[in-house]
């Protein structure tokens, strides 16, 4: 930590751009009617997906988490209310830090009761849109994003063209076999048993298919394998494989924003809960610690809904074509 | 063995790449959303200075390298070997070619040097910023000459050649910086 850093590393344009995407974002969803909502950032539950892991912190002594998302929290209002409704707040992941990482970080999440996959990539595309063509008015042309373009391809049709393989039936030693054939360097520690299968599929997607997509466009990929379906609703596609109605939205390579159609089942839902800390454990981490009162709104009923979280340092990374997410946020980790 | 998990890399950390010991210079962290994350990270071996780009699984341990830095002052060389002393405990240290390199052109006896070891063996030796060494060889400037900035070449007493203002003499002791091999002053 060097001294005496206590100017911002971000521009002034930046820094009004950052405010006038807040404002526009309120403006959207005001438009529609849909509710801004706030929920903790403190919890006594913690994340159990295996690639994330909670900050800690301590109330009284006892140890609580700064969420990785408000992803529960939300659900549980939903499944109260049934009204749509979205939250801008802060997110916090132990463990990330880089050109596209900041531990702590500003997430857009929205969940729209009745949506299915299609609709919601179809709002998440409108908003980046009016995004986009509204962003330089008051800063005066750090953009030039003014008609983005939007690709839409499934995780099916980008492995099988990109890398050679069906991602829904390939094993893991398929995949190494793919990277040797397609010159793709081998990570270290990553071995070919059954359980490095969703390692291998991310591997291939960073460094095969997402240098394919178009790079100064936005690009939705959707229906993931049912090995990824983090909490999405698994169901069957066209071609009788379970899929994921599970999408990701980039701008080139950069992943932007997530969205699942929601998983509504308490009975599968505990048991992903408890597939993922047996994969933590695997991973030699600590076991979340299970929202209860998640699973209690699943019980009561969550409508059927679809979600999406956008990062916003990100999305304000392409919209002011910076490169380092520090240039976006006005004190970065090693400032803060 | 002692190791580091790929969440402790950072700039500076020392950790052994194809058996040789290396400095991490760059760590970026890719994750393709809520997926698998990887480290690719830059690292410098410094054995032979060259850099070296990897990538690992993320949780996936490094077997760490054993890397120490000293003061020590160089004593003499014997032609295959420099020797240094660390002065307090007047243990001696023998540093080949590879691990002294370039220094050997800056250093002719009693300067404080920093050497790296690695496992106990030298594996790098740096000079002072600057040193003071003679002029053992360099032609006279021309009288009257008093072009601003002209320089003429010069030998030391160790051999090396630095460029030097055009009224340096034989037997003048100047002023050295290491770290660009660049004339600095009469000293």
């Amino acid at each position: 930590m060097s001294e005496n850093n206590w100017r911002t590393q971000a521009s002034n344009e930046i820094l009004l751009e950052r405010a006038l995407m807040l404002k526009n974002i309120r403006a959207f969803f005001d438009d529609k009617n849909i509710v801004e909502v706030e929920t903790p950032l403190l919890s006594h539950a913690s994340t159990t997906d295996p690639h994330l892991d909670s900050l800690q912190s301590r109330f009284r002594g006892d140890v609580c988490y700064l969420n990785t998302s408000p992803e529960y929290a939300m659900k549980r209002l939903l499944a109260g209310w049934g009204k749509p409704i979205y939250q801008i707040c802060k997110a916090f992941r132990d463990d990330e830090l880089g050109a596209n990482h900041n531990p702590e970080f500003t997430l857009l999440e929205w969940y729209r009761p009745g949506y299915n996959m299609q609709q919601l990539m179809a709002e998440l595309a409108d908003l980046v849109s009016v995004l986009c063509c509204s962003s330089d008015r008051a800063v005066g042309g750090i953009s030039i994003m003014k008609k983005p373009t939007f690709d839409y391809i499934s995780y099916q049709q980008a492995f099988e063209r990109f890398v050679g393989i069906n991602p829904h039936q390939a094993t893991a030693s398929e995949c190494h076999q793919a990277a040797l054939t397609n010159n793709v360097e081998i990570p270290q520690g990553l071995g070919t048993g059954d359980g490095e299968l969703t390692g291998w599929m991310d591997w291939l997607l960073t460094q095969l298919v997402l240098p394919e997509f178009k790079k100064d466009g936005f690009t939705f990929l959707y229906d993931y394998p049912a090995s990824q379906c983090a909490l999405a609703k698994i169901t069957l596609n066209e071609n009788q494989m379970l899929v994921a109605k599970r999408f990701e939205l980039f701008f080139g390579e950069n992943e932007l924003a997530n969205g699942f159609h929601e998983l509504t089942d308490p009975d599968e839902q505990l048991r992903r809960f408890k597939l993922e800390n047996q994969t933590r454990q695997l991973l030699g981490k600590d076991c979340g610690n299970i929202d209860v009162n998640f699973l209690a709104a699943l019980e009561h009923g969550l409508p059927d809904c679809s979600g999406v979280a956008m990062g916003l340092d990100r999305f304000l990374m392409v919209l002011t074509k910076t490169m380092d997410i520090k240039q976006v946020l006005s004190f970065s980790w090693n400032d803060a | 063995m002692a190791t580091y998990s790929t969440n402790q890399f950072k700039n500076g950390l020392k950790i052994i790449l194809d058996n040789d010991p290396c400095s991490i210079t760059e760590n970026n962290v890719v994750k393709p959303g809520k997926g698998q994350a990887f480290n690719k990270i830059k690292a410098r071996n410094l054995r032979t200075g060259r850099v070296l780009e990897r990538t690992f699984k993320s949780t996936e341990s490094v077997e760490a390298a054993d890397v120490d830095e000293m003061n020590v002052e160089y004593l003499y060389s014997d032609g295959e070997y420099w020797h240094f002393m660390e002065p307090s405990s007047f243990e001696q240290y023998a540093a080949d070619a590879i691990a002294v390199g370039e220094t050997a052109k800056w250093i002719k006896g009693q300067e404080v040097c920093v050497m790296m070891l690695w496992n106990g063996e030298p594996l790098s030796i740096t000079p002072p910023n600057f040193v003071e060494l003679a002029v053992a060889q360099t032609d006279p400037g021309l009288k009257g000459d008093t072009a601003q900035g002209a320089t003429k070449p010069a030998t030391l007493e160790t051999g090396s050649e630095v460029k030097v203002p055009l009224f340096i003499d034989e037997g003048d002791i100047l002023k050295i910086d290491t770290r660009t091999g660049e004339y600095v002053s009469r000293a």
